[in-house]
């Protein structure tokens, strides 16, 4: 056994039982962070496939990113497990029976498709031997498939629109602070110098209301 | 026997021979550098700093930690035990990882690996799971609070400080930091180093790092007039030690990078004789401490962002800035042909 395979074997072992822990921790806090280490044994694995580029995006984009956002919003949840529980056993056959027929699905199609040994030459675009995959990748993304990067840009960007057109509220009783006009302020606009007697104090309307 | 030897037991013991001296020598490093920080905001302040323990106070980092690990470790009877425990032990071991991949001198690193860059990115992004982990697990009020203000804080920042590397790495054309330093060696000395050309992405990086790193005038995470000390309100003894270690060992990181990005690193200031003849090592050093004195002084001159202003500081002047900057950058290089190949 050589050291890869060690790793291979250390690698995918963690994200297994992980992500057994996933589905099985009560949880849901403990859940989204086994889901976390799953990603980051993933990352391992790209990484032992020499896929450096993608092992680091995936550890910044998806732990970096998606989870953070992800365990926030299970961190909010007031979860009462006593319901969470309830009606287990009425749903227990239906879960089952979904259960039943992923596993002979996927069962299916590991049992009945091979990978063909020669899958590896029909690549369209292999890496070239005098560059790293990161520029590799970076040659194919831009070059050949840059429309279709460019349109799945596009796609992200009216998403992310979407988003935010469909969740900003502009509330109005709220102080807001404009700090364009903070800075344009000068002495001038912002004060006023008064010279007041001594014993009489400000006596006009102006002064009056200041006061309270 | 002997091939296993040679090809797996020897460069094992090599790299763990490496790892020790670099964390030996990084942790001497944060126990002066702390001193230091608090000797310069003294300094701003017009009083002395510690200067009872040791000559001058040289000790007293030493004897902080000693009181540390010598205090009773308390944890919440309503806290999430395990994930109370392993949220310092995250916070700190992501922040030394970092340093794996951090050149010290011409070929002085760990992992000498070419998407570098890249992977300080990701290790920094982990480095929030600490934080939530710990104001989650406390099962209290402040920390959770703080939590989740941190997170948001260095989520934030992160993006902008992901496009000032991207600038940079668009002058290298390399994700190595090894190469990013080599590409600073002009016959111009410090005037060919990225933070002249790059100015204003300098003084980005600059401020999204104190950001990053909660530092003031950004420690919102444990501002004491709001949250008591923020997420680590329920931490004591050894386990604060390490939320306090991991901290300062992330603040050396981004100072680290601030030299390597653009204040090229090991390279002298001026490429001639006598500044050749000083190693790569010490100047990489000096470099770093520059950067650490423009972090302290901060400290103790600039006054506590509000949370709402920080986060338009963010997302609203850093972030179109640096992607402008990005945009510029890369026309530049493309129109002027200079555009490494």
């Amino acid at each position: 056994m050589t050291l890869p395979d060690l790793f291979f074997y250390l690698y995918s072992g963690v994200c297994v039982a992980a992500a057994t822990m996933v589905i099985v921790s009560r949880n849901p806090v403990h859940a989204v962070l086994f889901l976390i280490l799953v990603f980051v044994n993933a990352a391992g694995l790209f990484m032992l496939m020499g896929a450096e580029f993608l092992a680091m995006i995936l550890i910044i984009v998806y732990v970096g990113a998606v989870a953070v956002l992800f365990l926030f919003v299970i961190m909010m949840l007031d979860i009462d497990f006593k319901q969470l529980r309830e009606g287990f056993f009425e749903y227990l056959p239906f879960g089952l029976l979904i259960g039943v027929i992923f596993l002979a699905e996927l069962l299916l199609l590991a049992g009945g498709w091979v990978i063909s040994p020669t899958l590896t030459k029909t690549i369209t675009a292999p890496i070239p031997d005098n560059m790293g995959n990161t520029q590799a990748l970076g040659m194919v993304l831009y070059t050949r498939y840059i429309h279709y990067f460019q349109i799945s840009g596009l796609i992200l960007l009216v998403a992310m629109i979407g988003a935010i057109v469909l969740t900003m509220r502009h509330r109005v009783s709220v102080k807001r602070q404009n700090i364009a006009a903070q800075n344009a302020r000068n002495p001038a606009t912002a004060m006023e110098v008064r010279k007041v007697a001594s014993g009489q104090g400000l006596q006009d309307a102006d002064a009056a209301e200041w006061v309270q | 026997m002997a091939e296993f030897w040679t090809s797996y037991l020897w460069p094992l013991l090599v790299v763990i021979g490496q790892s020790l001296l670099l964390l030996v020598l990084l942790l001497i490093t944060i126990a002066y550098i702390l001193l230091a920080d608090r000797k310069i905001w003294a300094a701003v302040q017009i009083r002395r700093g510690p200067n009872v323990v040791g000559p001058w106070g040289l000790l007293q980092s030493f004897a902080d930690l000693l009181k540390f690990v010598f205090k009773e470790p308390m944890i919440p009877s309503g806290a999430n035990k395990g994930v109370f425990l392993l949220a310092p032990l995250v916070s700190c071991v992501l922040a030394l990882a970092a340093w794996a991949v951090i050149p010290v001198n011409a070929g002085w690193v760990i992992a000498d690996i070419n998407v570098g860059v890249l992977y300080i990115l990701a290790v920094s992004s982990l480095s929030v799971y600490g934080i939530i982990m710990a104001g989650w697990s406390s099962n209290s009020k402040y920390p959770f609070l703080a939590a989740l203000r941190s997170a948001a804080q260095m989520v934030s920042y992160e993006v902008s400080i992901g496009f000032v590397i991207i600038c940079v790495l668009l002058c290298v054309g390399s994700l190595n930091l090894t190469a990013v330093v080599e590409a600073q060696n002009t016959k111009w000395g410090l005037l060919g180093w990225y933070w002249l050309p790059l100015f204003p992405v300098f003084v980005i990086f600059y401020v999204s790092a104190l950001a990053e790193t909660n530092r003031p005038p950004f420690d919102l995470v444990e501002a004491e007039s709001e949250l008591v000390a923020g997420f680590m309100v329920e931490y004591a003894s050894t386990p604060y030690l390490l939320f306090m270690l991991g901290e300062y060992v992330a603040i050396t990181t981004m100072c680290a990078m601030g030299a390597i990005l653009f204040l090229g690193g090991w390279l002298p200031p001026v490429p001639y004789a006598p500044f050749t003849w000083v190693p790569g090592i010490i100047w990489f050093m000096l470099k770093g401490f520059f950067m650490f004195f423009l972090f302290a002084m901060a400290k103790a001159i600039v006054p506590r962002y509000r949370y709402d202003q920080l986060m338009r500081l963010g997302w609203k002047v850093f972030l179109p800035l640096s992607l402008v900057m990005v945009v510029l950058v890369a026309g530049v290089l493309q129109f002027a042909g200079l555009a490494p190949q």
